[in-house]
């Protein structure tokens, strides 16, 4: 099958996307520009023009509100900011309006379907306020649902899943990603909303992970693989709804979790997972769930505290033998060198 | 109070107005009329203990809803804020719906979901009212840009008070309105007060709110929002320019809301001071709805007597109406996440 980058994937499903649905239009931040979003962009605005992919000012709270009031009467916008953290200055429109709507007004104001696409950096000093990532605090409200795709694959399915979808949509996409490549169908589909997918079926234990996490345990699990320890990795993929189905069968098979995120523990993704095992799936535990995210600090910048900062995959291949009772006389140079080119 | 408006130069403008014909005069009465029983008789219901919804009664301020209500098509769209009963009815909206809305019956327009504070009647082009200050500002520019991308004739409106002109977020909205020529209406009801801060704590002296539009290129206006044909006038030039792309217009109606920020008292009865009896005397001398019995009476285009049986069937009615919603139904507790 033919291979597409992450990025490439994203673009394709916007513009076959926009091709059906002449509702579609896309707005934010550089989107227009050269460069369009990591090219995402950019074959769309080639195609639509600047009608239906158009620049706006720095204004993300009005943005949403106004994809919000387009979705009201018809339209399907896509908005998209360079960065999660910017988004913070969207909670209002996106909590207090987008994800109440439909329940809110009784079903009787419709529905709002945007798609808001937000992107999270890593690395190359993008520091404490261009690294967020968002999915535990926007999946905490009903209403919204939060994906976090991995694969190029998954990139498309769920872009044009959430171009469907009768409600307000956050994807989030980890910088990290945009040049991975995979395999992707020519023709347009659909990855279902709230599946989780095993990327890698295991025996000895699990790692539930998302978005670039998924990446690491899959190195991780590669590596361990030598010492015929067999890791299984669900790429979580949807926040919220949450494939709690998957988790649960995945654990019974394993008995072993750890759950891995590209945000914090505390409130977090991997608290969410760690607490679905422990009501849900406790008979079927057979050591403590173990959590593995960013460490209770901001995002440095100084290389040498980056390096220390972000988890990897020698971090879940180290928990992982803890775990299981094992040590690996070869556990190689199996973390990822940062190849990103600066400056954003 | 060290700002330009007081509201008593305002009313000298009216004096050169253009009055409406005898027929949208006597059906603007009327909707003033209905507006005013409606939020009267709530207010008075509303001690009862049984509408369990914080309410931002709008009383005294019908002549803005009425008069810009009055100046749309019914395929244009009404956004609005937390107090918002008088657009609702003013628009057409149920009376019905909205008295069930209060009392959390089924039959409510968001179907006892929204509560006071979150209204819809998209039917009769009245999106939705929301509680979080420029929230609705925003989505009327989405609105009108949806228009203006699919070429429509219809224009957006949103109403918000004076203390929408405190929230960034309203300047985001209104520049955007205004780089792209929307078709959308600003209508603040400039009353004076937010929550209970006068306009000295939140603008700097001789600040001018048409003036902040202005330096964005928004058309401004201000207008006497306690005279219903002053604030119609100017609606129908604003929502003509709005609609043949003249790009957005910002109203500044000047009123006053008589009734408490939240909840049905009187602020003299609550005895709090932050506004005091004089003022509200001489707003109460303004009273929108019999400023528009007297101008109708003075110009022959009705009678004393005319005027006050409308008066007082809309009374009945309206006082009917509230009971029977009080008697409908509640939700069923199974539909917890109807909608969710």
């Amino acid at each position: 099958m033919r291979t597409l980058s992450y990025a490439e994937a994203i673009s394709e499903a916007t513009v076959q996307a926009m091709e059906c649905d002449p509702s579609i239009f896309v707005a934010g931040i550089a989107v227009d520009y050269p460069s369009g979003i990591f090219g995402t962009t950019t074959e769309a605005y080639k195609r639509f023009g600047k009608a239906r992919v158009f620049d706006t000012p720095a204004m993300e709270n009005a943005l949403t509100g106004i994809a919000i009031g387009a979705a009201a009467v018809g339209k399907r916008p896509v908005i998209v900011h360079p960065r999660n953290d910017f988004m913070f200055l969207a909670f209002d429109q996106l909590i207090n309006l987008a994800a109440k709507w439909k329940y809110m007004y009784g079903g009787r104001a419709g529905t709002v379907p945007i798609v808001v696409r937000a992107v999270v950096g890593r690395g190359w000093g993008q520091g404490a306020t261009h690294s967020q990532s968002l999915q535990a605090p926007l999946a905490h409200f009903p209403g919204l649902t939060v994906l976090m795709p991995t694969s190029p694959h998954d990139a498309k399915g769920l872009m044009m899943a959430a171009l469907q979808h009768d409600g307000p949509v956050v994807i989030l996409e980890h910088r990290s990603l945009f040049g991975l490549k995979g395999e992707v169908p020519e023709e347009p589909y659909v990855v279902p909303i709230g599946s989780a997918e095993v990327v890698r079926p295991g025996t000895d234990l699990t790692v539930v992970a998302t978005s670039f996490m998924t990446v690491e345990a899959l190195r991780a699990a590669d590596e361990l693989a030598k010492d015929d320890i067999s890791l299984e990795v669900i790429d979580l993929r949807s926040i919220r709804p949450l494939d709690e189905e998957t988790i649960l069968a995945s654990l019974k098979k394993t008995g072993r979790l750890i759950v891995t995120d590209t945000s914090w523990e505390m409130c977090g993704v991997v608290s969410e997972i760690a607490a679905l095992a422990a009501e849900k799936g406790f008979h079927d535990l057979k050591a403590p769930v173990r959590r593995i995210a960013l460490p209770n600090c901001p995002a440095p910048v100084s290389q040498a505290l980056e390096d220390v900062f972000y988890p990897k995959a020698s971090t879940i291949a180290k928990a992982a033998l803890v775990m299981l009772g094992r040590t690996s006389s070869s556990l190689g140079e199996i973390d990822l060198v940062d190849d990103f080119k600066g400056p954003y | 109070m060290s700002q330009s408006h007081s509201g008593t130069e305002i009313v000298s403008r009216s004096n050169s107005l253009v009055l409406p014909s005898a027929e949208k005069s006597i059906e603007m009465h009327r909707s003033l009329l209905r507006v005013r029983m409606t939020e009267e008789t709530l207010a008075t219901r509303y001690t009862e203990q049984e509408m369990r919804t914080p309410t931002h009664f709008g009383t005294g301020q019908e002549a803005v809803a009425v008069g810009v209500c009055s100046a749309l098509d019914a395929g244009d769209m009404v956004y609005t804020h937390h107090r918002s009963h008088n657009h609702f009815i003013a628009r057409g909206g149920s009376v019905y719906e909205l008295a069930a809305e209060l009392y959390g019956r089924i039959d409510g327009c968001s179907l006892g979901r929204g509560g006071s504070v979150h209204l819809t009647d998209r039917d009769k082009g009245f999106m939705v009212s929301s509680a979080i200050l420029a929230e609705t500002v925003a989505t009327a520019v989405g609105t009108a840009l949806a228009y203006a991308m699919d070429g429509e004739a219809k224009v957006a409106v949103c109403f918000f008070g004076e203390g929408t002109l405190d929230e960034g977020a309203f300047y985001e909205a209104i520049n955007f309105a205004s780089i792209r020529k929307l078709p959308v209406v600003f209508a603040c009801e400039n009353n004076l007060y937010a929550t209970e801060s006068p306009l000295s704590v939140r603008q700097a002296p001789g600040s001018d709110l048409c003036d902040r539009l202005r330096a964005f290129k928004v058309t401004s206006e201000r207008v006497d929002g306690n005279d219903v044909a002053a604030v119609y006038d100017a609606a129908v030039r604003a929502v003509q320019q709005a609609r043949s792309g003249g790009g957005p217009v910002f109203l500044e109606c000047m009123t006053y809301r008589w009734r408490e920020h939240v909840g049905p008292m009187f602020d003299h009865d609550a005895k709090r001071s932050y506004r005091d009896k004089a003022e509200f005397d001489a707003w109460v001398a303004r009273d929108p709805v019999r400023r528009s019995a007297t101008r109708l009476i003075e110009q022959g285009v009705a009678t004393a007597a005319e005027v006050e049986v409308w008066a007082a069937e809309t009374k009945a009615e309206i006082e009917a109406t509230v009971e029977r919603a009080r008697q409908a139904p509640w939700p069923a507790v199974d539909t917890l996440f109807e909608n969710a």
